[in-house]
């Protein structure tokens, strides 16, 4: 109690002493008309991932027309992990800087957002809800826009775009009639094939997600994931992903003592004939390597028919972004049908929207159905069905686990 | 004095912000009391020693290999014209970024790359075998990674200091007893040439032992080598993870001295073992064997980087590209015309911090150098390792902290600040380039024209620099290459506002896409190369009407 009260009476001498501002204010969301002005000739850096040309090139798309239509300038800081945007942060608020951050939007999703939401290092109150294109959104189909790994988003995120899981395969070198419909039959393949899969080493996202997926198809009971890890019958539930991987890492690519680096990575040994089964969190990336003259145009992809991952990304504004107005402009228009119309076209990027067809108007209805998807990216119907992404808590675990088994070198 | 608060003060700063979170303190994660926490779940952390031992063992030997093959070159060929021509050809391979020569390596030796393909029509190979290279479990790819970039970094400071020692007399001497010329140029030359380069050799282990970029690329990655583990720690979305990366941090510190110590181990014991061949004799003849092993391995060396250009060059420009195709069924400049465009602020910024940092480097290692003439006062080993600090120290030790310094400064000089930063590892590597050379220069040219009234001024403006000038472009050309290279402190200083072609190429390299990786590899290539190849041209021309300055 005497410690509490020292405490308290300290940190108000702090905070009085150094004339703290009372808390910092976020901008008044019920008024956008003076967001819009307040916006108008801001900066917004919007550290994004940087190792997708295409993505790039669509931020820079942003970049235009946020300029042109509000005089917002935005500028990509190419990030090689998200976790750098939020150690930026971190930093930030470490030094006592509280306003004017360096960073003023962050494309998030999953543990980052956990782990930013749980430091308080994001916008408060919750805002995506407040934006004027809200009213597309899906909230009503996509449970993730709501819900990131299981964690309530309250509004402190936007969502941009939808994910889910899909493999590839070359149809020129694999026969479909072969190819797995299960994570069980996926390991029986791999060891009818051995060295021709593998998925890359978590922390990467992609990997970490395939854990994920195996862990849902065979855990005892899978509503045990939509709650945080239970530390006591942790070691027993995750026994059959390990026998799992175990299993499968003798028959992997290089035996599993080396694993593809990412995605991209993997896309890479598709063409070089390395791999025979990859995979992505994103529908339509076979078609965007087709086109870009990546992948053969005999690759083809396919899902389980029991399910796969599903998620939602999101844009997160920090608490001491120093543009916070430009910023939720440009979450906004990130949102807008136009944005995600263009986002959606694998000519530019190809990835799912998260608005929903029956809120758009008619004409934005039309021009999504008219979208050409490409030959290799199934159609929203074939995707088959979602599993939901288990609590965050499960990633930090597993990855933790997976590390300590395979990357110690005992 | 202002050089060494330059060089000390950010990395006291620096080193401070890693030891506190790595004895618990980081107020902003919740860490305010003094613990040796951190260090507990770092001893408990599997698989640390053998990643300890591998950082360890892969920097020795890639140290080893390149200055023992950089010896055996010189030793064998030094006087000779192979040895010109060879220079020549071999210091454009300095300019490589070593990402960018690793990049070259893993598309030439791995089971889809280059040199398989070759191949594969003689023996029917359709896919590639299954085998594990790169990524070798004990090191082999990234030992070869290191030893194709620090051999011609040794091999230039050699050269750079071979003119102070008298090597015609030195050859006449040995041939006239009869020694072979291997063994001539090792008892005679060897020990003062090489106390000229010792701390090149330094800093080879201390980057050896502490590289990140060539270990991602070509190390072994299950487990990978100490520094990679730290860098993937501190990028873990679990931020209390920070605390073990700060320990973690303060690890690779001991590493890199234990490196340094075993180092040191090692010359005493050549030092006894040179003596006692010395005292007993051993001519050691016949040495046309182990120059042609030299030679052979110098021309792999040579070669492997060449290659690795060419196929990123190739893949920077290819459409579709299948195993086992030997070339791209289809060429396309689309790689370079959507990164062209993007490309100029971050040029600018690679030059103006390479040039500025490179620089200021230069005049004040001039400043050093020229008072330390005057006064005859020499700093001592304790003020050089002071200087070499910033080499030996693992960059991953003090940037964090440096970062957290510069944000709590509130400073908006950016670009200053990035200078500065690069000015840390620049200087010591342009003081490596330059004390020497400049220290063995005859100063009886110097007591001469001051004989002859000259005042100080004008005897270092018009004798010293243009006697000096190859060093000191090389020196400038090393600098501006340091600078292009730096990623670290680019992106924890710069913010991600100041990018440099370095900073934009590892970020698009994490996306694995061998076509931008071609482009920016060799991007990342060019600017250093013409820097490179100015401090070679530049005294040719300048000298052109002065046959005895020619090298």
């Amino acid at each position: 109690m005497m410690r509490l009260m020292t405490g308290i009476f300290a940190a108000g001498f702090i905070a009085a002493a150094s004339g703290l501002p009372a808390l910092a204010s976020g901008p008044d969301l019920s008024d956008w008309a003076a967001i819009e002005k307040s916006a108008s000739g801001q900066t917004v850096y919007f550290n994004a991932w940087g190792g997708s040309e295409n993505i790039n090139a669509y931020l820079e798309w942003v970049g235009a027309e946020m300029q042109s239509r509000y005089g917002v300038t935005v500028i990509q800081v190419k990030l090689d992990d998200t976790a750098s945007a939020v150690a930026k942060v971190i930093a930030e608020k470490a030094a006592g800087k509280d306003a004017g951050g360096s960073v003023d939007l962050i494309w998030i999703n999953g543990e980052n957002f956990v782990s930013m939401k749980q430091q308080e290092l994001l916008l408060t109150p919750g805002w995506a809800t407040s934006l004027p294109n809200w009213v597309y959104v899906d909230v009503e189909n996509q449970p993730t826009i709501l819900t990131d790994f299981t964690e309530p988003t309250e509004g402190l995120e936007s969502p941009w775009g939808g994910a889910k899981m899909v493999f590839f395969y070359d149809s020129a070198r694999t026969d479909a009639s072969t190819l797995p419909d299960s994570a069980s039959q996926l390991l029986d393949w791999a060891k009818k094939n051995p060295g021709r899969f593998s998925y890359p080493a978590p922390p990467d996202f992609i990997g970490s997600s395939f854990l994920k997926q195996v862990l849902s198809e065979v855990i005892d009971d899978p509503g045990k994931l939509a709650e945080p890890v239970n530390e006591a019958s942790f070691e027993r539930d995750v026994e059959p992903l390990f026998a799992y991987l175990d299993q499968l890492h003798d028959a992997a690519w290089r035996s599993g003592k080396a694993f593809p680096q990412n995605y991209p990575d993997m896309k890479q040994k598709l063409a070089d004939g390395e791999l025979d089964i990859i995979f992505a969190f994103n529908p339509s990336e076979a078609s965007a390597g087709i086109k870009a003259g990546e992948l053969p145009d005999t690759v083809r992809s396919f899902t389980f028919s029991g399910g796969t991952l599903g998620n939602t990304h999101f844009v997160a504004i920090p608490y001491n972004a120093n543009a916070k107005e430009g910023a939720l402009l440009t979450a906004n228009f990130l949102i807008s049908p136009e944005a995600q119309l263009r986002k959606q076209d694998p000519t530019y990027w190809g990835d799912p929207t998260v608005l929903s067809m029956a809120k758009l108007p008619d004409a934005d209805r039309s021009a999504f159905a008219a979208l050409d998807l490409g030959v290799a990216t199934l159609s929203p119907e074939k995707l088959g069905p979602v599993i939901a992404e288990p609590h965050a808590s499960w990633m930090e675990r597993i990855e933790v686990e997976w590390r300590r088994r395979y990357a110690s070198g005992n | 004095m202002l050089t060494l608060g330059l060089l000390l003060l950010p990395i006291a700063f620096g080193l401070l912000g890693t030891l506190l979170p790595a004895f618990g303190y980081l107020p902003a994660l919740g860490g305010v009391g003094l613990s040796l926490e951190p260090f507990r779940a770092l001893v408990a952390t599997p698989g640390l020693v053998p990643a300890a031992v591998l950082s360890l063992v892969t920097g020795l030997v890639a140290t080893i290999l390149s200055l023992g093959i950089t010896l055996l070159f010189v030793a064998g060929f030094a006087g000779t014209p192979v040895l010109a021509r060879i220079q020549h050809i071999i210091s454009p391979l300095l300019a490589v970024p070593h990402a960018a020569a690793a990049f070259g390596l893993a598309f030439l030796i791995a089971p889809s790359g280059f040199l398989i393909r070759l191949v594969a029509p003689l023996f029917g190979i359709e896919r590639p075998p299954d085998v594990l290279i790169p990524h070798d479990p004990w090191g082999l790819a990234m030992i070869a990674g290191l030893v194709i970039k620090e051999t011609p970094f040794l091999f230039l400071v050699t050269l750079a200091a071979l003119p102070q020692v008298d090597l015609t007399a030195a050859r006449r001497l040995a041939a006239s007893f009869c020694y072979g010329r291997i063994a001539g140029f090792v008892y005679l030359l060897w020990p003062a040439l090489y106390r000229q380069i010792r701390f090149a050799v330094y800093a080879v282990i201390a980057y050896s032992s502490s590289v990140v970029d060539v270990a991602v690329i070509l190390g072994p990655n299950l487990p990978g080598t100490l520094a990679t583990r730290l860098v993937q720690w501190m990028n873990d979305p679990d931020l209390s993870v920070r605390f073990l990366a700060s320990a973690g941090a303060v690890l690779q510190l001991g590493v890199t001295l234990t490196a340094l110590l075993a180092w040191f181990g090692l010359e005493r014991l050549s030092t006894i073992l040179l003596r006692s061949f010395g005292d007993r004799g051993y001519r050691f003849v016949h040495d046309l064997t182990v120059r042609r092993l030299a030679m052979i391995a110098v021309t792999i060396i040579g070669a492997s980087v060449f290659a690795g250009l060419f196929l990123l060059g190739l893949w920077s420009l290819a459409g579709l590209w299948l195993f086992p195709d030997l070339l791209p069924r289809d060429f396309t400049v689309r790689s370079w015309m959507t990164t062209l465009p993007r490309i100029g602020d971050p040029l600018v910024t690679t030059l103006i911090a390479g040039l500025a940092s490179t620089l200021i480097a230069v005049v004040l290692t001039v400043g050093c150098l020229e008072r330390e003439i005057q006064t005859g006062r020499r700093g001592g080993d304790r003020s050089l390792l002071l200087l070499y600090l910033p080499l030996i120290v693992p960059q991953i030790a003090f940037v964090f902290g440096l970062q957290l310094l510069f944000v709590g400064s509130g400073s908006d000089q950016r670009l200053t600040a990035l200078i500065l930063v690069h000015l840390v590892f620049v200087l010591p590597y342009v003081f490596l380039s330059l004390a020497d050379p400049w220290r063995a220069l005859d100063r009886r040219y110097e007591i001469i024209a001051t004989a002859l009234g000259r005042s100080r001024l004008s005897v270092l403006l018009s004798i010293r620099l243009p006697m000096l000038i190859r060093p000191i472009l090389t020196a400038l050309a090393v600098g501006f290459a340091v600078s292009v290279g730096q990623y670290l402190p680019t992106v924890l200083i710069g913010e991600g506002r100041l990018t440099t072609i370095t900073t934009e190429a590892v970020a698009l390299a994490s996306g694995n896409n061998r076509r931008v990786i071609g482009v920016y590899a060799l991007l990342q290539t060019i600017l250093p190369f013409l820097a490179f190849a100015l401090a070679a041209l530049l005294p040719v021309l300048l000298h052109r009407n002065r046959r005895e300055m020619r090298v």
